[in-house]
């Protein structure tokens, strides 16, 4: 935290998400006068930019990354700052517990209050963070009593202000200072978005994305239950880049407890799962098109005709007699394996992880 | 020693961003940024086809020059002056 300066513009951390909330309450403080910048946390959870790469559907659609818009749009510098490792113990041990899925919102605005608060990105710190958090929008996170257990546990204090529902709170430090005017910030409340939507229209805001669950992954019903069978599978709960990265992509298909299938659904996602071909057993029909598959685990030679089986079901030759399923080990030994594709009626849906 | 001078907008330094994905070769190229002075051209090369968008609103964003944004058979090459 900086000195206390007369006259300088006071400067302010806006965490950016990317979505509408967070650039309306960098605005209005903006419009203000205040020397606002954008810091936006990369965890390896969000939704943003890459599984857009990944997935070729999504080709269409330009390849944004929503908090540098919003910084644009803006006109105020971003810090995209990546807290992949440090994030891993607020995922595996929040201290406030999750929300719906394994989303631990609660400890992860506290984190991320703390860490705008603190960082070092610039030589000058920040006098104080603005979020775009609404009381009553989310459940676990942004309810009236979470609000202040935010502002204490980050270290913040009155130091957090949230433009658009600082009118059913108690004036912080920026308003009582007078930093900030109050009556130009806002009492929003609850999940409406109506209010939102006109504060949006009035700046002349359009093209704002709307992410419909959470900023991020773990919000996901399907993410979080291939998350919580890789910690079953392992025994131990724990993940690294790459794990979270691939539960992002493909068919996860578990036939037994010590070994899975990750099936490439399209050329994307086929292109994205050969990077780890060095890694991991893999295999591809080489008698139809078909999927790039990897294997996680320790299948024994049983299994991995019973992969090949699945691999096939899923390639252009899923209605021949026999397809033919190279195996590769990452040793660099290979062999090729004829199977008969697998049938829908034999194919367990228990075995499909995440539903 | 002027024979050791680099000619205007040569790159000073490099990034090699091939394998990441967006937004991480952004990510690098900031941190890579934060230690150059002004002036200084960096060479950024990167395989996901998310860059062509991220890295050019990064450097406006910023106010850095992007001199260079090159498409090449597997890969993506830039050349940003620091601003
Ligand atoms: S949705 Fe994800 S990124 Fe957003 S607050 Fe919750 S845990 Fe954090």
């Amino acid at each position: 935290m900086r000195n206390e300066t007369v006259n300088v513009p006071k400067r302010a951390a806006a965490l950016i998400s990317g979505g509408l909330d967070s650039m309306l309450a960098a605005k209005v403080v903006l419009d203000q006068g205040v020397d606002v910048e954008g810091i936006n946390f990369f965890t390896g959870f969000c939704v943003e930019g890459h599984t857009h790469a990944i997935r070729k559907r999504g080709r269409s659609r330009e390849k944004r990354n929503n908090a540098l818009w919003v910084a644009e749009q803006l006109g105020i510098k971003l810090h995209i700052v990546d807290v992949i490792d440090e994030y891993k113990d607020i995922v595996l041990n929040p201290k406030h517990g999750y929300g719906a899925n394994l989303n631990p919102c609660l400890d992860c605005k506290i984190f991320m209050v703390n860490k705008a608060l603190t960082q070092d990105v610039l030589d000058r710190g920040f006098d104080f963070v603005i979020t775009g958090e609404v009381i009553g929008q989310r459940p676990k996170s942004q309810r009236a009593d979470t609000m202040p257990v935010i502002a204490r546990e980050s270290g913040a204090g009155d130091r957090l202000l949230r433009p658009l529902c600082a009118l059913n709170l108690p004036p912080t430090l920026p308003e009582r200072e007078g930093w900030v005017d109050r009556d130009q910030l806002f009492g929003f409340h609850g999940r409406d978005r109506k209010p939102q939507m006109a504060l949006a229209e009035s700046f002349g805001f359009s093209d704002y994305a709307q992410p419909a669950g959470g900023c991020c992954f773990l919000t996901d019903e399907r993410y979080a239950g291939k998350l919580a069978d890789l910690w079953d599978a392992r025994g131990v709960r724990d993940y690294d880049f790459d794990d979270i990265m691939l539960l992002k992509v493909g068919r996860h298909i578990r036939p037994a407890p010590h070994y899975k299938l990750i099936v490439g659904r399209e050329e994307g996602e086929n292109n994205f799962l050969a990077g780890y071909r060095r890694r991991f057993v893999h295999l591809d029909t080489v008698s139809h098109t078909g999927p790039l598959t990897l294997i996680d685990g320790e299948p024994t030679d049983a299994d991995l005709v019973l992969a090949a089986r699945i691999a096939a079901r899923y390639s252009q030759g899923r209605t021949a007699a026999e397809v033919s399923v190279n195996v590769h080990r990452p040793s660099g030994v290979s062999a090729e394996l004829r199977v008969a594709p697998m049938l829908p009626t034999e194919l367990n849906p228990a075995w499909h992880v995440g539903g | 020693m002027k024979g050791s001078q680099k000619p205007h907008g040569a790159p000073t330094t490099r990034l090699d961003a091939r394998g990441l994905l967006c937004p991480l070769p952004v990510i690098r190229t900031q941190d890579r940024v934060r230690m150059l002075k002004v002036g200084d051209v960096l060479e950024v090369v990167a395989t996901d086809p998310g860059v062509l968008h991220d890295i050019p609103a990064w450097c406006r964003v910023h106010g850095h020059r992007l001199l260079v944004t090159e498409q090449r058979a597997d890969d993506f090459r830039f050349h940003i002056e620091v601003a």
